[in-house]
């Protein structure tokens, strides 16, 4: 079944309570959805003639839940670990809209992630931002319009990848090793980049110019760095310490371009001063922290530190099981750091929306934006809460219910095809019959 | 048949008098698949070429006669992505034991130093030719030959661009070069590393799958602009600084199609965008999943060619019993093998290749299980003599019993694929081949020729 990009259903959502994440804030109404889009969002909404009608009393609706930093629905690796600038390769070559993570991310509450490559290189691959619509191909699970990125990482795992010498200096394997090393290669690599663009300027002025020259050579791991420099794609950059975190808004500086997001920054609380000065987004975690050294300064009061800094923070779950609950991740805020439950839920909805450059379309229910809807049956910043419906662009992508009622039939269907392989295997084990 | 055998011999020591002399195969019913059944009929064979066909095709008088009564004529099989012959390539030692260790590859030359990016050219020899690697005492070239095929695309498999195939008659004999019928059909693209292993961090460029498809793609890139500029250099040299000779992208500019791999649904669809980023005519091998609504789907909006592999999918032979795979996997153990009756149904250009198999026992079988699974037996025989030869262009010299085409012939008693049918003997360029009745046992030690020397009767 491959949905229609829009969904042509309209559908009404009544008696619920509506955590907007706009400028409603939370209130008890009613919303239309029409033509995959949020048509009108109220108290007392107009029930349009043929439109589906929830009932959703008692229950909660809160804006689809984004996931700042994702690795799920990638074929054949995150990382193309092999070399200290990978930025030639992209996530969207690799799509795999088969990854289970995706149906259990909407059985979250999910509706739209950052898809990363992984931290192995101090400047990795190219990212792109995803819906979670299980179900369709590839193509169909790219949240158009959304600015693509690049992942850059600072720290342990850009110095240790590729060397077989555990990244101590001197030892055999891949530059660099040290946290000096992959300053200097981010350095490099832009130094490449500017002569590239520069080379790349001169030949588009003279072909307007209406002269003919050889085009330049076309190099996939400069082109977007060159995109970087005109502010067409989006830094997203694994980090962790303080020191690491200005070193690299000094790189920035120095070659013109802005960072867009700090991921992870367990040390952020630090410098969320300078942060917000060079206009950079924040994306942690609530509370993992101490799995190695460099994440040893950690604190759980981060995203609320941060934000009274202001600096746009959210929390992201790095991982396909930590996605399915980045609700009570949200809620772990108003314990450390008092955060309201707007503010709280905030960090998982319009703030990572901000952060990847796509608040106006969605991270808040709002007249406009993309139906991209959750329904708790109670409380979402409780753990008691469970996910009853997400929709995505208007579309029913999960639902409980049927999932429920569903599995006995799914587990039938295997019996089935269990009995019939045991049934083929059986004779041939068995030897010769009776023939 | 042993007479007949031995008569021929006699014409062995004088390679002209084998060229002119006729063979006639009178009385038999003929498949000719291009055209109607012919119930009762005769075939010449002269000069490698099928001379006549039909019901009262004229028997010349220099003729060796044989009389086939109760006896079938099928165009030869042709495997339309094979590895038969090529060196290196994994050997038919496994059987139908399930994969065992791998091959280990001729180790020649001392491994490379790890790539560092595109640049370094990792995994990539698209300058070979399979033409040029093939070896003609390859075992398999016989045991193929004794399941029916007279005819193999064979290709260098090794690498993310692992060179050129080539479409091969599979003669027993000393020179490569006469079982050559077209040099270079293309590039073979795989996604995975030559020598496998190199996965994760540390084993050099590239080592994810996204790290492939961007040197892949760079490649293309690369090939354009070299092209780019050696044209510029040819027209005025003067002045210009000469281009460096790349002979990783003179491989990938001369090759006029590529291969590329898709099992999944998912890889359907993300190879079928990648051959319309790079502008390459491009057949997709592999199809486990190619019975997918989308596989076909997608398929039929790009109008794709496909070489679905025989190797069907199967349960993990040393797994453990009370095991469970997921629903998915035995969804597609299921019904892979229906996939060449849904490529029929829905019009698909599909062939199917060998894929490792290389005895008769597993090849038949294999087949078999395609026409169990609903593929009509004459679809199972198109889509291994005339499919493939429409594929690669070649339909107007094989793939179907008619005048003037190559004289490559499978003889059967009984109906092709059943498996009880005997196959009597193959004609390969007109040269009869009997295939021996069990195959050889093992340590036979001490034979003289190095493969079934009574079998074959060369000119």
């Amino acid at each position: 079944m491959i949905l229609a990009p829009l969904g042509a259903e309209v559908t009404v959502i009544q008696n619920a309570t509506i955590m907007s994440e706009g400028a409603k804030g939370t209130f008890k109404g009613s919303i239309v959805v029409e033509n995959g889009k949020i048509k009108e969002v109220g108290d007392k909404v107009m029930v349009p003639p043929g439109a589906t009608v929830v009932d959703a009393q008692g229950q909660y609706v809160i804006p689809g839940i984004i996931d700042c930093h994702s690795h799920i629905a990638v074929d054949g690796g995150v990382n193309e670990g092999s070399v200290s600038v990978s930025s030639m390769v992209n996530i969207r070559d690799v799509i795999n809209p088969e990854d289970i993570a995706i149906y259990r991310a909407l059985a979250g509450g999910v509706t739209a992630a950052n898809i990363l490559h992984g931290s192995a290189n101090a400047i990795g691959g190219q990212t792109l931002v995803l819906k979670m619509r299980w179900g369709t191909d590839a193509e169909g699970m790219i949240f158009q319009g959304a600015t693509p990125g690049i992942k850059f990482a600072l720290g342990e795992n850009p110095k240790r990848a590729g060397s077989s010498g555990g990244g101590r200096a001197g030892s055999a394997g891949r530059y660099p090793a040290t946290r000096m090393g992959v300053e200097d290669v981010i350095r490099e690599a832009f130094n490449e980049a500017k002569q590239y663009k520069a080379t790349w300027d001169a030949y588009d002025a003279q072909v307007a110019k209406g002269e003919h020259p050889l085009p330049p050579r076309k190099d996939l791991k400069l082109e977007p760095l060159k995109e970087v420099l005109e502010g067409k794609r989006f830094v997203h950059a694994h980090c962790y310490r303080a020191d690491e975190i200005l070193m690299l808004i000094r790189v920035a500086d120095d070659y013109g371009f802005k960072i867009k997001t700090f991921q992870h920054v367990l040390e952020g609380y630090k410098v969320a001063k300078e942060i917000a000065a060079h206009g950079a987004g924040g994306s942690t975690f609530s509370d993992w922290w101490s799995y190695k050294v460099e994440a040893f300064d950690a604190i759980p009061y981060n995203a609320a530190v941060m934000t009274k800094k202001g600096v746009v923070s959210s929390l992201n779950s790095d991982d396909a099981e930590l996605m399915r609950r980045l609700n009570t991740e949200a809620a772990k805020a108003m314990k450390y750091g008092g955060m309201s439950r707007e503010e709280a839920l905030a960090l998982v909805t319009i703030n990572p929306a901000t952060q990847l450059g796509v608040a106006d379309r969605v991270g808040s229910i709002e007249a406009g934006k993309d139906a991209d809807i959750v329904i708790y049956d109670k409380d979402p910043l409780s753990n008691y809460s469970k996910v009853q419906k997400v929709w995505i662009d208007g579309n029913k992508y999960f639902d409980r219910d049927s999932d429920v009622s569903g599995r006995p039939g799914k587990d039938l269907e295997k019996k089935k095809l269990a009995d019939k392989e045991k049934a083929e295997a059986t004779p041939a084990r068995g030897g010769r019959g009776p023939q | 048949m042993r007479n007949l055998v031995t008569a021929l011999l006699v014409f062995c020591g004088c390679a002209a008098a084998a060229e002119n002399t006729a063979i006639a195969i009178r009385n038999a019913k003929i498949v000719t698949v291009s055209g109607a059944v012919i119930s009762k009929g005769t075939v010449v064979v002269r000069d490698g070429l099928i001379q006549d066909v039909g019901e009262n095709a004229t028997v010349p008088a220099d003729a060796i006669v044989i009389d086939g009564e109760g006896m079938t004529v099928y165009p030869g099989l042709v495997d339309a992505l094979s590895t038969w012959g090529m060196p290196g390539a994994a050997s038919g030692a496994r059987g139908g034991r399930g994969a065992a260790a791998a091959t280990p590859v001729a180790t020649a030359t001392p491994a490379a130093p790890a790539a560092r990016g595109p640049e370094d050219r990792p995994s990539t020899t698209s300058w070979i030719k399979a033409a040029d690697e093939i070896q003609p005492g390859d075992k398999r070239i016989e045991t193929a030959r004794n399941a029916g095929f007279t005819t193999a695309a064979v290709w260098p498999t090794r690498g993310f661009f692992a060179g050129q195939g080539s479409l091969v008659d599979l003669l027993s004999g000393e020179k490569a070069g006469e079982m050559v019928l077209v040099p270079s059909l293309g590039q073979y693209i795989s996604l995975a590393r030559a020598g496998g292993g190199g996965g994760g961090m540390g084993g050099g460029f590239p080592s994810a799958l996204m790290g492939m498809i961007s040197y892949i793609r760079q490649i293309y890139l690369d090939a354009g602009h070299y092209q780019l500029v050696k044209d510029a250099y040819a027209k005025n040299p003067r002045g210009m600084q000469r281009p460096e000779y790349d002979r990783a992208l003179e491989g990938v500019i001369e090759s006029k199609r590529i291969l590329l791999p898709a099992n999944r649904w998912v890889e359907v669809d993300r190879m079928i965008h990648f051959a319309a980023e790079l502008k390459q005519p491009a057949i997709y091998y592999g199809l486990r999943e190619g019975f997918e609504d989308r596989s076909v789907k997608y398929l039929k909006d790009a109008n794709a060619t496909v070489l679905v592999s025989l190797k069907w999918p199967e349960k993990a032979r040393d797994q453990d019993p009370d095991a469970e795979d997921p629903y998915r996997q035995m969804v597609i153990r299921e019904k892979a093998p229906t996939t060449p009756a849904v490529l029929k149904k829905n019009g698909i250009k599909f062939a199917l290749y060998s894929d490792g198999l290389d005895t008769p026992r597993d090849l038949q079988r294999a087949i078999k299980k395609a026409i169990d699974n609903g593929l009509a037996r004459e679809d199972a025989l198109r889509a291994l003599t005339l499919s493939p030869a429409e594929i690669y262009g070649v339909q107007d010299r094989l793939g179907s019993i008619e005048k003037g085409k190559i004289a490559n012939l499978v003889v059967t008693k009984g109906e092709i694929f059943d498996e009880h049918t005997k196959i009597e003997f193959v004609l390969v360029d007109g040269n009869k081949y009997v295939p021996a009745p069990e195959p050889p046992p093992a340590g036979r030690g001490g034979a003289a020729a190095p493969s079934g020397p009574n079998n074959g009767v060369r000119k």
